[in-house]
């Protein structure tokens, strides 16, 4: 298995062995999946965005500072997993460590403002089966949701045997593909900020 | 760009991810403001704050995910992810917008010539004009 491979020794410990390689390249084409996913909730969000029978518009219980709050959580918990892989490069196991954990106690704050929030509208009379608009609110934004949760355990086993096993090509892979994993949920909620919120915002006020 | 290696950048301050940061943050509050604090019309907030949806997801590609990142001495990793990425746009694009439009240009056609007689049309939009011919003004 282990023939010589020979590297430039800038190469980052992710991209040394093959299975790294096309795992990394594997997961790319996974993202790509993974937003064709995501677009047929969008869809079926906007078509339906409208359609809210007896209950209350979308923008009508839509807040501002409820919806910045997840915004700059999930927004910062991305730069901060961005610098964990900047440290990972430097092989500095501990930085590493430490902006994760930062990231996730972001992306648990992310989760407990969203929770918060669907609480809210719920006790506000708006539940996935008030009105075909709310439904699609709800698969939406709690299919991302359900992402972010999958993400925090992943991560967290990710970093278990970081702490385990030391960085090696194998876990430094593993560490690259959950942050690109995370910064992709980042990715999701730009436009669910834009066009379930902002969106609902807008056609509701004016 | 093939010979760039990925690492390089990689053993100073994190810039990259900082201006990405920072860009980010900017972008996202001007669409806030270009969506609750201007007189713009419907269309014009739509297009901005999209097209900023768009740049800042293309920010978190370059700056945060290094998609432009080359695995081996050739760029054909870089050139598989960034076109896998950009095919997956352009499916979402014809998934939503596609969809968007297929369900409301033909719906309100259809309200309009089969009168929809069995939907009780609770939903305001428009309704009163569509409605104005007499038989379901009786619920009132």
């Amino acid at each position: 298995m282990a023939h010589a491979e020979t590297h430039d020794p800038n190469t980052p410990l992710e991209y040394r062995s093959e299975t790294g390689r096309l795992n990394i390249l594997g997961f790319w084409i996974f993202l790509g999946a993974e937003i064709a996913l995501f677009a047929t909730l969008f869809a079926t969000y906007m078509v339906l965005s409208h359609r809210v029978a007896d209950g209350p518009a979308l923008g009508e219980l839509f807040e501002v500072e409820s919806l910045l709050i997840q915004t700059f959580l999930l927004l910062t918990s991305s730069f901060t997993c961005g610098l964990a892989v900047h440290e990972m490069r430097r092989h500095n196991v501990k930085g590493l460590i430490t902006w994760m954990a930062i990231t996730l106690g972001l992306g648990l704050g992310f989760l407990y403002f969203e929770i918060q929030e669907f609480l809210h509208f719920i006790h506000e009379g708006a539940n996935i089966g008030t009105s075909a608009a709310w439904s699609g609110f709800f698969v939406l934004v709690g299919t991302h949701g359900a992402h972010v949760t999958f993400g925090i355990f992943w991560v967290t086993m990710v970093l278990i045997q970081v702490a385990k096993r030391g960085l090696t090509p194998a876990t430094s892979a593993k560490v690259f593909i959950t942050s690109l994993y995370w910064h992709f949920l980042d990715v999701v909620w730009i436009f669910i900020f834009t066009a379930v919120y902002l969106m609902g915002m807008v056609t509701h006020n004016g | 760009m093939a010979n760039k290696t990925v690492a390089n950048e990689h053993h100073g301050f994190p810039w990259k991810h900082l201006i990405g940061f920072v860009l980010s943050i900017v972008l996202t509050l001007f669409a806030l403001w270009i969506a609750l604090e201007t007189d713009l019309s419907l269309t014009w907030i739509l297009i901005i704050i999209f097209g900023f949806a768009f740049l800042q997801a293309a920010l978190q590609l370059l700056m945060f995910m290094h998609v432009t990142e080359n695995s081996t001495k050739s760029n054909l990793t870089s050139r598989v992810q960034i076109g896998n990425i950009l095919f997956a746009a352009f499916v979402a694009i014809v998934i939503v917008i596609g969809s968007v439009w297929v369900m409301t240009a033909g719906h309100a056609k259809h309200d309009k010539d089969q009168h929809a007689p069995k939907t009780e049309n609770h939903e305001n939009h428009g309704g009163g004009s569509e409605h104005d011919s007499g038989e379901h003004g009786s619920h009132e």
